[in-house]
């Protein structure tokens, strides 16, 4: 582990490299540069590292004026390699899981699937799962993915490492002289530990059996939506800090002199969401939560051949400023045919 | 807000000025010949009260290097009392730019008469004088808006 | 309290009672709307009802019949200030005060490894940022009080502009630094807004696309400090220092110092003004005196004053 921050400087020495980064008492997915202050012991950064792939903004194009003539310049998607280290198993089955199939299927989002295609992800297991995660919900392994490029494990003072992919034997082999051949018993007593606190978490039991094949869309009408909605903010909280919201807005910003077209995330709980001319087709509150959670819970399994987009990481549970969340719509609409 | 490399910094001035007082005063300040920067850019409102902190904001976003606002003198509001709330207003809001460490220097408030084009004139001056020392504005500017691509 | 909600809600006098349900967890109660005598099973009120009430008092005001809402003493000024900004009808609340021991901070109790209200020995050291500041134990609107002796004691506050003063005392380089990685972390979720009791605007500017500044994100550096300026700003003299928006802001940006700076300012050049202490009142930026300072003041201070 000494000679981890080497082993971070000789990687961002070739290329961008992504870390859990503590900025002004917040740790989230920041840029490495030597002497930042990298958090690998926190398990749940604030926002997930879906901006490493998906950026909250990115420009597209710029338009510039000049007299009667209009000069276009596009944005170039990524055409460098980079690394993103230390992501939880729950965000690697993000990218992997969920965002893929919405960025890489027809029509396919080059800007996305570039930054697929150069980015290597380094997944860490979760040595400290956290009482809101409920990854395994969702069959997600949070001791070993098989969502990423390579597998990282720290036990004790030492960092285990294991490519998965391709790419990721490149970055091992990058490291090359710092690590050294290892024994796997330490790796799979650390796997068996992992499983044991996730056993332990209240969640631990959350089930969404009961849910698939799209049946909570008989609770469409359900009057509990109105009490589950009925203090929530509006906000863009929970969408902002998913790993597997994907809705966005593409704006123009009048520079004055042209036009900056970027694309940035929006959020289904705001009210200015997927805007017409004739006003909004979300018209309250209900509606838009109800939206997020069925867009979650049962339009994306029917369109995905039965894949959640939600992978337990459990970031909205703790950052809703007024509690409510997916376990609790889960539980109080999901549960229901068990019962029956 | 024009650098090149042979040129010297001029700045990008906007001036809200009231209708009634400030506007008139520029008005004499041109008819009496006297010279002030072509840096200023004049904006007429109906009243200072007129300015929302937006507009000031949104200049520098666009830009602007500095920005003044001139008004009736207090007591001397055409209409009764709008420079009395726009006098609290910008004293807030400038303190709170200055609390957010931008500089203090790029904001001011003037009050002119329609009688007074000679401060007029020397209130631009001494205005330009100060911005051009401090220099572009960066702290408060958007990237986006620069002139170059 | 249960037992006063039940009695109101039995009699028919009230329609609804608004107070907080129990969670998932120790920590996570949620507002909530109790409209019958079963569903009061849920309702809770301990170190854990942090979240203000008052504001979720506008759209009762378009609903049927009254509603009984539990408010803490700070969260009755937010109610006289919206009041005073005709967004809620007295008529249709029926207030019962709900004494106040000081709201946890779970994120506090969780690094120090308490994980329920009954294990905290010393309150002070758990406490929500916004009850370091308590404006005291008393309530300025209600039509009930349910408070004891222990939730009527004094909670230990330092001035609470000190933290605003600090920030003054450094140069012009230093704060803008220090606002710089503070409203960096600004994720644009509104969260903040969305919470204020005093932004109570139908159509908020920043989601007007006829305003020219509405935006979902902060693709520059620019538009944070936009954001945030302004909406400080537009509640500048109506804010009660509620103290919300930095309890739910997702990135802990420590909002309150931007309303708390206008506060003092207000405080210290226009006289001591408390937003929602007297409903009706004129709120500061609203008003004026014939001998206020000029805002060459900003100017006239030291450079570190």
């Amino acid at each position: 582990m000494t000679r981890l921050t080497e082993a971070f400087d000789r990687i961002s020495a070739a290329q961008k490299l992504y870390l859990p980064i503590e900025k002004a008492e917040q740790v989230n997915f920041d840029e490495y540069a030597p002497g930042a202050n990298v958090r690998l012991d926190v398990t749940k950064t604030v926002k997930s590292a879906k901006d490493a792939f998906f950026p909250q903004c990115e420009d597209f194009a710029h338009f510039h004026m000049d007299g009667k003539s209009i000069n276009v310049k596009p944005v170039a998607p990524e055409s460098e390699p980079f690394t993103v280290f230390g992501v939880r198993a729950c965000d690697a089955r993000s990218f992997k899981g969920v965002l893929d199939l919405v960025f890489l299927s027809d029509p396919l989002d080059p800007y996305y699937a570039a930054r697929r295609e150069h980015g290597t992800l380094v997944v860490l297991a979760c040595g400290n799962p956290e009482e809101s995660c409920f990854c395994q919900t969702f069959g997600v392994n949070p001791a070993e993915s098989a969502d990423g490029d390579a597998n990282a494990w720290i036990v004790g003072d030492t960092m285990y490492l294991k490519a998965v992919t391709e790419k990721g034997e490149k970055l091992l082999a990058l490291l090359g002289d710092l690590l050294s051949d290892a024994d796997d018993q330490p790796v799979e007593a650390e796997k068996a530990r992992i499983h044991e606190e996730m056993a332990k978490l209240p969640l631990a039991d959350l089930s969404v059996e009961s849910l698939k094949d799209g049946a909570m869309m008989e609770e469409f009408n359900s009057p509990r939506w109105k009490d589950l909605s009925a203090a929530c903010l509006g906000c863009g909280s929970c969408t902002f800090v998913c790993p597997t919201c994907q809705c966005y807005d593409i704006r123009d910003f009048n520079t004055g002199h042209g036009v900056q077209r970027y694309r940035c995330w929006d959020s289904c709980m705001y009210s200015d969401f997927t805007l017409m001319a004739h006003g909004s087709n979300r018209p309250t509150q209900l509606e838009r939560f109800r939206q997020r959670f069925m867009h979650k819970l049962v339009y994306f399994p029917m369109n995905n051949d039965g894949v959640f987009s939600c992978v337990g990481c459990g970031r909205c549970v703790e950052k809703c400023p007024i509690h409510m969340n997916i376990v609790k719509v889960i539980k109080a609409l999901g549960g229901k045919k068990h019962v029956d | 807000m024009q650098v090149t490399e042979n040129k010297a910094f001029k700045p990008l001035i906007v001036a809200f000025c009231c209708n009634w007082c400030s506007y008139a005063g520029a008005d004499l300040a041109g008819t009496s010949r006297l010279t002030y920067p072509a840096d200023v850019k004049i904006i007429r409102v109906p009243c200072s009260c007129r300015v929302n902190p937006l507009f000031i904001l949104r200049a520098f976003q666009r830009g602007a290097d500095g920005v003044i606002i001139c008004g009736c003198h207090p007591g001397d509001c055409h209409y009764t009392t709008g420079n009395y709330y726009a006098r609290r207003r910008m004293t807030t809001l400038f303190s709170m730019l200055d609390y957010l460490g931008i500089e203090r220097a790029r904001t001011r408030v003037e009050w002119v008469s329609a009688a007074e084009g000679v401060k007029f004139a020397s209130v631009m001056n001494d205005f330009v004088k100060t911005v051009t020392e401090l220099g572009e504005n960066v702290k408060l500017g958007d990237l986006r808006c620069k002139e170059s691509l | 309290m249960l037992n006063v909600a039940r009695e109101k809600l039995a009699s028919g006098e009230v329609k609804r009672v608004l107070g907080w349900e129990k969670g998932e967890f120790w920590y996570d109660l949620t507002p909530a709307f109790f409209e019958t005598e079963e569903s009061l099973n849920g309702f809770v009120y301990n170190g854990f009802s942090g979240a203000n009430l008052s504001k979720y008092l506008i759209k009762a005001r378009d609903w049927e019949g009254k509603t009984l809402v539990f408010l803490k003493p700070c969260d009755t000024l937010s109610f006289n200030q919206l009041l005073t900004e005709h967004r809620i009808d007295r008529e249709k609340v029926y207030v019962v005060g709900a004494g106040c021991k000081g709201m946890l901070d779970y994120n506090k109790m969780k690094k120090l490894g308490i994980r329920k209200e009954a294990d905290v020995t010393d309150r002070q050291a758990v406490l929500l940022g916004k009850c370091l500041a308590c404006k005291g134990k008393t309530f300025y609107a209600f039509d009930e009080v349910i408070d004891d002796e222990e939730a009527q004691k004094p909670i230990e506050v330092e001035d609470r502009f000190n933290e605003v003063k600090k920030i003054e005392a450094l140069s012009p380089e230093e704060r803008f630094a220090f606002w710089r990685s503070q409203l960096s972390k600004c994720i644009r979720c509104n969260a903040c807004r969305n919470v204020c009791p005093a932004c109570s605007c139908v159509k908020c500017v920043f989601d007007n696309p006829n305003s020219g500044v509405a935006s979902k994100a902060n693709p520059d550096d620019f538009e944070e400090n936009l954001f945030h300026i302004i909406r400080a700003f537009h509640v500048a003299g109506r804010c009660t220092d509620c103290g919300e928006c930095s309890r739910v802001c997702p990135q802990g940006i420590p909002l309150h110092l931007l309303n708390r700076k206008f506060i003092k300012d207000i405080d210290e050049l226009y006289g001591d003004y408390q937003a929602g202490l007297e409903p009706g009142s004129r709120a500061p930026l609203v008003n004026f005196d014939k001998n206020d300072p000029d805002p060459k003041i900003v100017m006239e201070r030291g450079e570190n004053a």
